[in-house]
């Protein structure tokens, strides 16, 4: 669609920079060009999309709809006709608008207004032209949708930039043909293509029909902007979605309305992998606003489908009523029988023990910690399951329509999840559909903090949909949600570390005891060979014990590192008191001299980075001063998602243990900031996060149950509760990386080191209100 | 079932639903305003938080028919026709909502509080807030936002009791989201 051949004809127009007549001679051009196909005809439009027409010149309106663009469909064409598509995420109009897709799931961590920024940085727009729509799901056209693991920036950065160079150049090449001036006197700002040496300028609005018919650059010839002239990047830009937000338009998944629109609720069993044996299912059809009601068997994986007894009404408050009058009798025999007690004695028996396998050793630490010059201590620390509690309780909206005359079945589904194309696999294995027989639609997350990466959801209502023939949300109450969750694993450490006579730390042992669901590896629940500060020690050793467990796991922010964090970040402060040092000088004498130990891999420790970060947080927050009684401060520093951050956190304690955090210090390093508004928003979020987890947050199951059921025994913290949070980000020169998980690490061990240094208590065990605090 | 009538952003409302019902579901499932959140159910997160008489209500835990003839306010109808409620332009202007679902019932019970208190303190914004849940952890944020709005706010911003009217399209319920 994009070649040149019709350069000429623009050239032989006497220099005229009239874009209109440009869009003609174009017109005609591929009037004569066989095979093309034929115009679109405007019926096509309703009245809506034609007005919104209106203005838009008649040569632009035809070339536009005649060119779609690649992956176009039917329904785009309300938005093409009058806009051209310069690639896959790019669509301007004449009138100077500018649509930029965003691909990937929003959750709340920002990326559907980071990512366009960085388009339109590399483009040369202004970011008041732009709109931002959410993308359809199509792999094929936007790369990989998904969002998880704090990793969507760092992988998508050159990506976004390649798009926005890519359209920069293409309006570059239509402005040069249309002034008659070479390129490389060409700039792109404030959505115009301007020319250095004269007044001269042109508007992406007057360029777009010209533009979309340049060339696509090759990327590797693309050059992408200096940091130092970017206008966009690394400012504050509000959330695209706000105005949608705060008028209360619908955006999430739970917000869904399909005309014919049943509504759903799904009971499983509350041991987790109970089967349904029977259920008073004919009493519950009578109940009113209830048109269905029946057992689904399920497949036996709790990630797609596990038993249950599904209800179909003509509203969720319907079916959340009669879901409290089923009777149902459950066959247990092959259900989860896990009891956190029975696993906190267990980890207490074995704790003193080497793991069953060993993770990494060197030097020798049994000699370190046996050496009579040096000072050895060890200790225990103990975290709970803890729920994600997204806001919006997990939801799914499904058609499954049934083909007929030999026609294939199709389904469309509204999904808030973090991995849109997962759903393909499961529903090609549970429903034998291919990709083609399946629209998708993502929804804006009503949080995810890794929760919604699972499909489970999204087949118990495809399910429900195929049964009963009609479109159906299905939504899940608050003690669904809590009670079938998947979970952040719980788990002990049993750490043991040395200090020489200088008070220098010199070894250190983990025994981590982590679970296994059903012989297999659960997010979040491991320790790795190269875990701070293993690398920086001479003699260190780490092994595993490992218990089996049937209750759901998954990852939850900062998976794995918002438990180890706590506990070694505490200890080396343990470390440190025992050494009589201060805590902020032995954390850097760990880090040692400035390396990168595995040279060039960003999910590899830089203690420079490492040091910068730690220097940066206790100068800010003034660390050494002198605290009032009952006052402390306390610093941790983790590296987690290629993320280097220090916290110091300032608490006070009573008597009574009521604890108040008053601030919490925080510096960053994740290179380069993209919104700054966002950036600050996802810190404070964690900070938040991780207080409110390290708090009160706990739960437990006993005979494979979970104790806990909505928000009055499960509770997250409240506003009077939320400390400041000064935030500060050094913006090195390495590649920019993600900000949704890894401020979150350091916060627990902060606040530990903090309640120590103010009243001489040591937490070894979360959550705070099983230790007796209160705030 | 029963048939009743509700006033809703101004506008009155026939709906023929079970008499004990929640408010909550009337709007989101049977009248189609969905911007009122379904939190916990329970009176414990203030994401369902709407107005009924300019007082702010947990619309989870009230049945709608208790509430006929009295004026309901959701977030549908905060702003002025186009123009917003300077705390819908605050929230902009700060940046408040992450996932954002908790801030249509934040802004409803700041909405409530600033009616009562045009120039609320911390300790007034605790109390008043100290029901909406942000799991998000965006609370440093509203409290500025309610600060903004505060500053930007010379005179009520409406009058509870004679709601606006041109709110709801009343084509609204059954339409596709
Ligand atoms: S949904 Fe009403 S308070 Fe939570
Ligand atoms: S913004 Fe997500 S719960 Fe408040």
């Amino acid at each position: 669609m994009n070649d040149n051949n019709n350069d000429d004809a623009m050239m032989d127009d006497e220099g005229s920079i009239d874009v209109v007549r440009a869009v003609e001679l174009e017109i005609n051009a591929l009037a004569n060009t066989p095979n093309r196909q034929p115009a679109l005809s405007i019926k096509k439009l309703d009245r809506r999309s034609f007005l919104k027409l209106s203005g838009i010149a008649s040569g632009s309106l035809v070339l536009a709809a005649i060119m779609p663009g690649p992956g176009a469909t039917a329904e785009d064409f309300g938005n093409l006709v009058g806009s051209v598509e310069l690639n896959a995420f790019i669509k301007v109009s004449s009138e100077g608008k500018i649509v930029i897709y965003s691909s990937n799931p929003e959750m709340g961590q920002g990326i559907k207004t980071a990512l366009p920024m960085i388009i339109a940085e590399e483009m040369g727009a202004r970011w008041a032209d732009v709109e931002v729509l959410q993308s359809d799901v199509d792999e094929s056209r936007y790369g990989r949708h998904g969002a998880g693991g704090s990793t969507t920036i760092a992988r998508t950065f050159d990506q976004m930039r390649t798009m926005g160079a890519s359209a920069r150049e293409m309006f570059i090449g239509a402005a040069s043909l249309a002034m008659e001036l070479p390129r490389d006197e060409l700039y792109a700002q404030d959505s115009t293509i301007s020319h250095v040496f004269s007044n001269k300028s042109l508007s992406f609005g007057e360029l777009a029909a010209l533009a979309v018919k340049q060339s696509l650059p090759d990327p590797k010839t693309l050059i992408f902007k200096d940091k130092a002239d970017y206008t966009i990047i690394g400012t504050s830009v509000t959330g695209v979605d706000n105005l949608e937000i705060v008028s209360g338009l619908a955006l999430f998944g739970i917000d869904v309305r399909v005309p014919e629109m049943q509504y759903a609720a799904y009971q499983k069993c509350p041991a987790f992998g109970g089967k349904v044996v029977s259920a008073n299912l004919e009493a519950i059809k009578k109940l009113p606003g209830i048109t269905a009601a029946f057992i689904l068997d399920g497949n036996d994986n709790v990630r797609e489908l596990s038993s249950g007894v599904a209800l179909v009404g003509t509203s969720t408050w319907a079916v959340f009523n009669a879901k409290k009058k089923l009777d149902i009798q459950w066959d247990e025999s092959t259900a989860s029988k896990d009891s956190w007690t029975q696993m906190v004695s267990r980890a207490k028996q074995i704790h003193a023990q080497p793991g069953t396998e060993l993770i990494t050793e060197s030097g020798d630490v049994n000699a370190s910690f046996s050496n009579p010059a040096h000072q050895t201590i060890d200790a225990f620390y103990e975290y709970p399951f803890v729920a994600h509690l997204c806001m919006e309780p997990m939801n799914c909206s499904a058609h499954y329509k049934a083909g007929s005359n030999g026609e294939k079945d199709t389904l469309e589904l509204w999904i808030p999840t973090q991995a849109p194309t997962r759903a393909y696999p499961v529903v090609k294995s549970m429903f034998d559909l291919d990709q083609e027989q399946v629209k998708i639609h993502q929804m804006r997350l009503g949080g995810s903090f890794g929760r919604r990466v699972y499909a489970e959801y999204i087949c118990e209502v495809i399910a429900i949909s195929k049964q009963v023939g009609v479109p159906v949300k299905l939504t899940w109450s608050r003690e669904d949600d809590i009670q079938h969750d998947f979970y952040r694993v719980g788990g002990f450490q049993s750490v043991k570390g040395s200090v020489d006579k200088n008070g220098k730390i010199v070894a250190f042992e983990d025994h981590f005891m982590g679970m296994t669901y059903k012989g297999g590896r659960i997010s979040g629940s491991g320790f790795r060979a190269t875990e701070f500060p293993i690398l920086n020690l001479k003699n260190a050793r780490a092994s595993k014990t490992m218990f089996d467990i049937q209750t759901p796991c998954g990852p939850w922010r900062a998976p794995g590192a918002n438990t180890t964090a706590f506990v070694i970040q505490s200890f080396i402060h343990e470390l440190a008191v025992k050494a009589g040092r201060d805590h902020l000088e032995v954390l850097l004498e760990l880090m040692g001299k400035p390396q990168w130990f595995d040279q060039g891999n960003i999910r590899s420790l830089n203690t420079g980075r490492a040091t910068d970060v730690i220097k940066l947080a206790a100068h800010k927050a003034n660390w050494g001063r002198p605290m009032p009684k009952g006052h402390g401060l306390g610093l941790a520093f983790h590296f987690s998602h290629a993320a280097h951050v220090a916290e110091v956190v300032e608490v006070s304690v009573d008597a009574n243990k009521k604890l108040k955090v008053h601030n919490v210090t925080v510096a960053v390093d994740v290179g380069p900031i993209i919104n700054m508004s966002g950036a600050t928003a996802q810190v404070e979020g964690a900070v938040i996060d991780g207080l409110s987890t390290m708090m009160g947050q706990k739960i437990t199951m006993e005979n494979g149950r979970v104790e806990q059921s909505n928000f009055h025994d499960y509770q997250v913290l409240r506003i009077p509760n939320a400390p400041a949070v000064d935030i500060h980000f050094i913006q090195s020169d390495y590649s920019p990386t993600g900000l949704g998980e890894p401020a979150l690490p350091p916060l627990a061990p902060a606040v530990g080191n903090a309640i120590f240094a103010a009243i001489g208590e040591r937490v070894r065990k979360m959550p705070l209100t099983d230790e007796g605090f209160t705030i | 079932m029963a048939k009743y009538q509700l006033n809703i952003n101004g506008e009155d409302i026939d709906v023929d639903v079970d008499p004990q019902m929640p408010l909550l579901w009337v709007l989101r499932d049977e009248i189609g305003l969905v911007g009122t959140k379904f939190g916990c159910g329970i009176a414990q997160c203030g994401a369902c938080t709407v107005h009924v008489s300019g007082q702010p209500i947990r619309s989870c835990i009230t049945p709608a028919s208790m509430l006929a003839g009295q004026p309901i306010r959701t977030i549908e109808g905060l702003a002025n026709g186009t123009e917003l409620h300077p705390l819908q332009q605050a929230w902009i202007d700060v940046d408040v909502p992450q996932c954002g679902y908790c801030q249509a019932g934040q802004i409803m019970s700041a909405a409530a509080l600033l009616e009562q208190n045009p120039s609320p303190t911390d300790n007034d914004i605790d109390a008043a807030m100290v029901g909406n849940y942000c799991r998000c952890g965006a609370y440093n944020r509203i409290r500025k936002a309610i600060h903004l709005a505060s500053e930007n706010t010379t005179t009520p911003f409406y009058d509870a009791s004679t709601p606006n009217i041109e709110q709801i399209d009343g084509d609204m319920k059954g339409e596709q989201a």
